[in-house]
């Protein structure tokens, strides 16, 4: 078989240029033959999701908004190493560390956290590269499954970790799940 | 004449031009539904059940809308121009015999607007009309692309009118009469038209395609072109009119290829239902056989808009000029011989 014949999608059709038949010719009849065709799609399944009642399932991979996440006894996990930060190619991450106080060590997993953790979600290209860098497995794209909204004001995009940190409900309802496990 | 008499005929004439509008309305709607189905899309289906109160929503926009009159010398052409193409599509209707006589207050009424002899020159003639809306508009719009579309849509209405007419004067050989009843009755008498001239069907078929300016042969307002065509200047209601107008005349031009070729109000066993049933119910059944019909030809014009691609003009004028025109006068021909053999 030569290399022309190939045809790795299986799906190779070769043009060629004969002559038309009379059939085809007249016309009449292959216009017929499309109509057939089009008819068919008339009866087909439809295809459109109707958005606001039906919503597409979002992939379970997908990268949504970040979420700082805590651990089973509901502490935050990110120590505020700043490899995140480092890493992100979009400069959309600060943050500030805080040295933990004897009095909240229920709050935080380690003696160093952070007291401020921003994300600018307008810089960000949710790419992931922070949920790699991250040695704590503190921060994660595909658990929050929020998208981020729209808004009128660019302050608003900057997100603190009142928006960031895994809600204590979540948090609680995980640990059950471990434990009964 | 009596006053019963201008009554009737008024009702008659006030039901059959609320009908028109009706469909004109709801063959928008049925316009976008077949387009979204044939697609495999679901189309429009917010407003009401499956979208049906679509079309009073597009009406109230339309009304709502600015009023936008372009740099143009000729106001009054501006806006004669639309008026010119509704009129033009409501009056066909007119000689249209919406079903057989019946029997209501101790009178026969026939469901006729007027019954003239001439019915289907009056329908050629109102048709030819039709296309001064287009061009009248177009030139007042002071804009080329309106013009070019003027001018393709008068070239392409006089090259299939010939065709049209030729077609139809096979029709007029056999019928011995120019009357859209009389049409109607022989073939109730003597089989459907379609069944006797097929080629003619075929050809008058595709010229009311030309007509009415549907795809294919839709040069005169193709969007990839010349932007919206004739009514590119038009906002408002007056853009209403011209795409009511547009929907109009295919309810129009349906309606006279079932009365023509399809035995118009006729269905099989009429003569039977008239005598077991009343004529009455016969009537009736008559009408909604002739709306079956007039539907299934509107859906047919929105079927096929989805089928083929619109014809390059040479094309569209080849196709007119050297094979539709020669095929209806060989027909002519065909017909006079068939006739003088076997009569």
């Amino acid at each position: 078989m030569s290399v022309q014949q190939i045809s790795l999608s299986g799906r190779k059709i070769e043009v060629s240029n004969k002559e038309m038949t009379f059939l085809e010719r007249i016309y009449v009849w292959t216009i017929l033959k499309g109509l057939w065709t089009t008819l068919k799609h008339l009866f087909r399944r439809k295809v459109t999701i109707k958005y606001p009642e039906e919503v597409r399932e979002m992939s379970p991979v997908a990268r949504l908004q970040h979420m700082l996440m805590r651990d089973e006894e509901g502490k935050e996990r990110c120590t505020a190493c700043g490899l995140c930060a480092l890493s992100c190619p979009a400069e959309a991450i600060t943050m500030k560390a805080a040295e933990r106080n004897a009095d909240e060590k229920h709050l935080y997993r380690e003696e160093k956290y952070a007291e401020i953790y921003e994300i600018n979600m307008l810089r960000c290209i949710f790419c992931g590269l922070c949920e790699e860098a991250c040695p704590k497995e503190a921060i994660y794209l595909t658990k929050s499954k929020k998208i981020v909204n729209s808004g009128y004001e660019r302050e608003d995009f900057i997100y603190g970790k009142d928006k960031l940190v895994m809600p204590l409900d979540m948090a609680i309802k995980n640990t059950q799940t471990n434990t009964v496990n | 004449m009596d006053s019963v008499f201008i009554i009737e005929k008024s009702v008659i004439i006030f039901v059959v031009f609320a009908l028109t509008m009706l469909m004109a309305m709801y063959s928008t709607w049925a316009e976008r539904k077949v387009a979204a189905f044939l697609q495999d899309r679901v189309g429009p289906n917010r407003a009401g059940w499956g979208g049906l109160l679509q079309p009073l929503a597009d009406g109230a926009k339309l009304f709502t809308k600015e009023e936008f009159f372009p740099n143009t010398p000729n106001r009054f052409l501006f806006i004669l121009g639309p008026a010119i193409a509704m009129s033009t599509a409501l009056i066909t209707s007119a000689v249209i015999p919406w079903g057989d006589k019946i029997h209501v207050f101790g009178r026969d009424v026939l469901l006729q607007a007027t019954d003239i002899d001439v019915s289907i020159l009056y329908v050629f003639g109102v048709l030819s009309i039709g296309v001064y809306g287009i061009m009248i508009g177009a030139w007042a719009s002071n804009n080329k692309y309106s013009l070019m579309s003027a001018v393709r849509a008068s070239s392409q209405m006089i090259s299939y009118e010939v065709a049209m007419g030729l077609a139809m004067i096979s029709i007029l050989m056999m019928s011995g009469s120019l009357s859209l009843k009389d049409i109607t009755v022989m073939q109730a008498n003597e089989g459907w038209n379609i069944f006797y001239q097929p080629l003619a069907f075929l050809i008058f078929l595709i010229c009311s395609f030309a007509e009415t300016n549907r795809t294919p042969f839709d040069l005169a307002e193709c969007e990839s072109e010349l932007i919206g065509g004739y009514h590119t200047e038009y906002s408002s209601m007056k853009m209403g009119f011209y795409l009511f107008a547009e929907y109009a005349n295919m309810f129009i031009s349906s309606t006279i290829l079932s009365v023509v070729f399809l035995g118009g109000y006729h269905f099989p066993g009429m003569a039977w239902v008239n005598e077991n049933w009343g004529i009455n119910i016969g009537a009736l059944l008559g009408f909604l056989t002739l709306f079956a019909k007039i539907c299934f030809f509107i859906f047919f014009y929105m079927w096929v808009r989805w089928t083929i691609p619109r014809f390059r003009y040479d094309q569209l004028m080849h196709l007119g000029w050297k094979i539709l025109i020669p095929l209806a006068v060989i027909n002519i021909i065909i017909t006079g011989i068939v006739m003088v053999l076997f009569n």
